[in-house]
């Protein structure tokens, strides 16, 4: 399973006085099991992109294929194309809707048609996947849920059509530090379980920098950088230039090799830049 | 795409009805919604016309935006057209069955319909080219005068003025929870109307919680900015009559004398 994006050129409102230009030629792929992190700030057309790749938005000019299919083609089948990708919304608890738990993430599950018992096996299983007990949860309503606990039954929902890319807009916006930790180690969790394609759109750059073997840099509506982290983080310049932010750890030591301090350049993580200072510090 | 629709119609511009005060613009609209009652021949009526149009050429809004306003009572304006058509009495032109056209019934239903057309395009007119959170300020201004007996002008300018700001705030919160749940395989195109309308529920019952949430938020945000209604409020824009509202209520007086004469005379 791969995706490969050519070209995607898409355009709101076309026509009409206010019409704007979302996305511009913007090309890539990405390999099976990868994890991808995509940054740029808001308005940068993160979010319309998100939206190509599972087939709720079509480009005006280019091609997306996904694993194979090109799911830009006129007569494809979009319960398909969503089988294989999975997309969480921005603040997923916003579309709850059912009078309990288990019914809720078993709505997915239901539109692809599967049976009864393989339903409920999938909603077992993706709730543990979330860190919920199923036991407990299940007949809870979701609106009885805390924020972060409604979170997780949203992502639920989506993990439970068991998408083979798992496409994420800012999971952890708007939430405690401990929900933030519990849902990012849940999104690591899941990757390394299912070896899917994740797709991480946010504005932590500490995350992407732990977490992406990959990173899109968006700007304006098109794709200005694409590398490993290393390489984009790397540009500290090119990316304040565009209100953008390098890692903690990365600023830091990057800052104690100005001060003279003898330290490698790729320092993404805390880890990395603690196994640093130390060898440093006690020579 | 939701974001496409045309809301509240308003045609932006900067024409001289554009321009006008508000109240101006109200007033002479129920005044020529009045005048088309007043007049009772086809000679009124084209009177009428050549105002309106007059209207619509100065206020530069392309004729075609104002026809796609027309389309959604279309079937309204057939139905008056057909029902007068049969209902009087008199010279038979056309019999089928029990059915009978006359001359009198033809003659009434041409006259309901130019009325009702005219009368649409005229109050549309009103919303084309008056901003809406001006037009709720009009209405504001001119119930004033009836808040002495209890009428609460300003709730209800206020009212009508939240309820215009939350229209595409709901449109964008709808597309948002619709893609949400088409993500999850949820098919809202096919099936017939009761699987339709089952297929709503995912969309309605979260569109529900966001408006009373983001209502809840509102009120929240308006009481902490210490709002408490209409009493020694002061205003951003203070609406001050000027030389083009004196000229256009002369035009009114006019037309409306045209509309007398031709009732008395013709």
């Amino acid at each position: 399973m791969s995706i490969q994006a050519r070209n995607i050129t898409h355009i709101y409102s076309e026509g009409l006085p206010h019409e704007s230009v979302a996305l511009f030629d913007i090309s890539f792929e990405i390999d099976d099991g990868e994890f991808v992190g995509i940054i740029g700030h808001t308005g940068s057309g993160k979010s319309t992109l998100l939206q190509h790749l599972n087939g709720l938005l079509k480009p005006k000019s280019g091609q997306i294929v996904v694993g194979g299919v090109d799911i830009t083609a006129g007569k494809v089948s979009m319960i398909d194309i969503r089988r294989r990708t999975g997309l969480v919304f921005q603040y997923p608890e916003y579309q709850l809707f059912e009078e309990s738990v288990a019914k809720d993430v078993a709505f997915g599950p239901q539109n692809l048609g599967l049976p009864p018992e393989e339903i409920e096996s999938r909603v077992e299983e993706a709730l543990q996947l979330v860190g919920l007990d199923y036991n407990e949860f299940k007949d809870k309503s979701p609106f009885d849920l805390s924020g972060g606990e409604k979170r997780k039954v949203a992502i639920a929902g989506v993990i439970a059509m068991k998408p083979e890319v798992l496409i994420l807009d800012e999971p952890t916006a708007g939430l405690d530090p401990k929900a933030h930790r519990d849902i990012l180690s849940m999104i690591e969790n899941i990757h390394d379980h299912e070896k899917n394609i994740t797709i991480l759109v946010t504005h932590k750059m500490d995350d992407v920098a732990r977490l992406a073997d990959k990173i899109l840099v968006m700007e304006d509506g098109r794709l200005v950088m694409n590398g490993t982290p290393e390489e984009i983080f790397s540009q500290k310049e090119a990316l304040s230039g565009m209100g953008l932010s390098i890692p903690e750890p990365t600023e830091l030591i990057i800052d104690c090799r100005e001060c003279g301090m003898d330290l490698p350049a790729d320092v993404l993580t805390i880890d990395q830049a603690e196994e640093a200072l130390v060898a440093v510090l006690a020579k | 795409m939701l974001r496409d629709i045309t809301l509240g119609q308003y045609y932006p511009g900067n024409s001289v009805i554009h321009r006008l005060d508000p109240r101006v613009k109200i007033i002479g609209t129920m005044v020529y919604i009045v005048a088309l009652f007043v007049v009772h021949t086809f000679v009124g009526f084209a009177i009428s016309f050549v105002a309106l149009a007059a209207v619509i050429a100065v206020s530069k809004v392309p004729v075609k935006f104002i026809l796609r306003g027309l389309k959604p009572i279309f079937f309204i304006i057939l139905f008056t057209f057909v029902l007068n058509m049969f209902m009087y009495s008199g010279e038979v032109l056309v019999k089928i069955g029990f059915l009978q056209i006359t001359k009198e019934g033809l003659y009434t239903a041409f006259f309901m319909a130019t009325r009702l057309i005219l009368l649409i395009i005229g109050s549309s007119l009103l919303t084309l080219a008056t901003r809406p959170m001006s037009l709720t300020d009009g209405i504001e201004s001119l119930l004033k005068p009836f808040s002495k007996i209890g009428l609460p002008a300003h709730e209800l300018a206020m009212m009508m003025t939240i309820a215009l700001r939350f229209i595409p705030t709901l449109l964008e919160e709808t597309d948002k929870i619709m893609k949400a749940q088409q993500a999850r395989g949820a098919d809202f195109e096919t099936g017939n109307i009761f699987k339709r309308a089952k297929h709503l529920i995912p969309i309605l019952i979260p569109l529900f919680i966001s408006a009373f949430r983001i209502a809840q938020d509102m009120a929240m945000a308006m009481e902490a900015r210490c709002y408490r209604g209409g009493d020694n409020r002061t205003r951003m824009n203070v609406m001050k009559y000027s030389k083009i509202d004196g000229v256009a209520c002369v035009i009114l007086a006019l037309f409306v004398g045209a509309a007398i004469l031709e009732r008395i005379l013709i």
